[in-house]
């Protein structure tokens, strides 16, 4: 019980507590989101409370490509107009969202949900790797992408990725390292520079 | 006199994590204030001018805002980044491993210019060798080692090597025996008085003299047979384990490595 809501109605307190425990909530603003809600038609409530419901029973993990989903497989892994000789891997289901939204992919995609991170204890065995591995197992692919992010913690969850796909024989690739649009050539780490040198290309 | 606003430092970037919308809070190991933590605002921004430069395992100098809490990045520019570290997964695990240590044994706010000093070195040593040479392979063992034991010494943890720490008689050259909890050798007519102890070789023991003296030219000359080798790291990994109270994680990563033959 939050200190200084005691004194309110049971169901009220105990929606104030509810909010609180999310991430980034106080308890002033739990408070508030409450007596908002008490004050909204209930129709709108209702269909907040049934979202929420929504997500938790219908969304599951698609046993392809380990993304969320309503259905499974998932929309891009049951759509057949899609390249299934390629799989992107990505670390997070956001990360689809961003390459989706370039148009430029027709392939699938695998969700690894993570990175590894020595410091962090986190290892092969917390991610989607197996599932993976299981993918590529019946030869119909051709392409594996390694879409990491370029930080520390992608770029070794990379290299240890590309060394557990390198005995299937397929092409593997990683997202090019280089400039951002609208970047500064002054402000770009050695890092950055460098590997954009290297993947140069002749126009 | 208040401290300025703004200040300016050297740095040994620990670990990173994401931190609010787009920030990353960063761990830092600084040659005057030893560990601190500080924000970079928008690292995560693929445009960010400042994220590249304050990766993990990147020397680098930093212009710091003095916060209320956290102080905040506002220039940064990397001195080393290691690339070489981060173009092959053993040296960013073994990165990663030393960084872990350091991070583990100090406090934050505590000057502690050795430390310092040891994992930049330490860095530079990893990132100098190469791993197709089966000799840079015994050296990088030896580096991690000496590091291990620096550390100790330099956070004031540092193994008794020369006399038995229960009856003080100087250490004869037969196996003796190494007492974590007691935080040394034990000869063996005093291995009983601790609780748990490890048998130690006559050889393991001269490695460690040599390397707690400092004495890295002659240690990264030395070719160990693996059994001694790996007799060392359990040594001395198991004394870490009992003043942490707790695993290295990065070992894990590190034995999985080794165990798959990657």
């Amino acid at each position: 019980m939050i200190s200084g809501f005691g004194s309110a109605a049971e169901p009220v307190s105990r929606l104030i507590e509810e909010f609180h425990k999310l991430p980034g909530i106080g308890p002033k603003s739990a408070a508030r989101l409450t007596y908002h809600l008490l004050r909204m038609p209930e129709n709108q409530a209702r269909s907040l409370a049934e979202a929420i419901v929504a997500v938790k029973e219908r969304i599951v993990l698609c046993s392809l490509c380990q993304n969320l989903t309503d259905t499974d497989p998932c929309a891009i892994c049951g759509s057949t107009e899609r390249d299934r000789t390629m799989i992107c891997v990505v670390e997070e289901p956001l990360d689809i969202l961003a390459l989706e939204r370039t148009g430029g992919y027709n392939g699938l995609y695998h969700v690894l949900h993570g990175v590894i991170s020595p410091i962090e204890g986190i290892g092969p065995d917390e991610l989607k790797i197996g599932e993976l591995l299981a993918r590529l197992r019946d030869g119909s692919v051709a392409e594996v992408i390694l879409a990491t992010n370029p930080s520390l913690e992608g770029e070794a969850t990379g290299m240890y990725l590309q060394r557990l796909i390198s005995p299937f024989g397929l092409r593997v690739t990683c997202l090019a390292r280089g400039l951002p649009v609208g970047g500064d050539l002054e402000y770009a780490d050695e890092v950055t520079l460098a590997r954009a040198l290297e993947g140069r290309r002749a126009l | 006199m208040t401290a300025p606003k703004i200040y300016t430092t050297e740095a040994i970037v620990l670990k990173h994590a994401n931190f609010g919308e787009a920030d990353r809070m960063l761990t830092l190991y600084t040659p005057n204030m030893g560990k601190l933590r500080a924000v970079v605002r928008g690292a995560r921004r693929s445009k960010s001018k400042l994220g590249g430069h304050v990766e993990p395992v990147t020397h680098c100098s930093l212009v710091l805002a003095r916060g209320r809490n956290l102080d905040t990045v506002t220039q940064s520019q990397t001195i080393e980044s290691f690339l070489s570290i981060r173009n092959d997964l053993w040296l960013t695990a073994r990165a990663l491993y030393l960084i872990e240590l350091a991070d583990a044994f100090t406090p934050e706010h505590a000057e502690n210019y050795p430390v310092y000093k040891l994992l930049l070195d330490a860095l530079h040593g990893l990132a100098k060798v190469r791993r197709e040479e089966a000799a840079s392979w015994m050296q990088h063992l030896m580096l991690l080692r000496y590091f291990e034991l620096q550390l100790l010494g330099h956070v004031g943890y540092q193994p008794q090597l020369r006399d038995c720490i229960n009856c003080r008689s100087p250490i004869q050259p037969v196996e003796n025996f190494f007492s974590p909890s007691g935080g040394g050798i034990l000869c063996p007519k005093c291995a009983h008085t601790e609780p748990v102890v490890r048998p130690i070789s006559v050889n393991a023991l001269k490695v460690m003299r040599l390397l707690q003296r400092g004495d890295y030219a002659t240690a990264s000359r030395l070719r160990l047979v693996p059994e001694l080798s790996r007799e060392l790291e359990r040594t001395i990994q198991g004394y870490v384990r009992y003043l942490l109270e707790r695993e290295i994680k990065a070992t894990g990563f590190l034995d999985r490595l080794r165990r798959e033959g990657m």
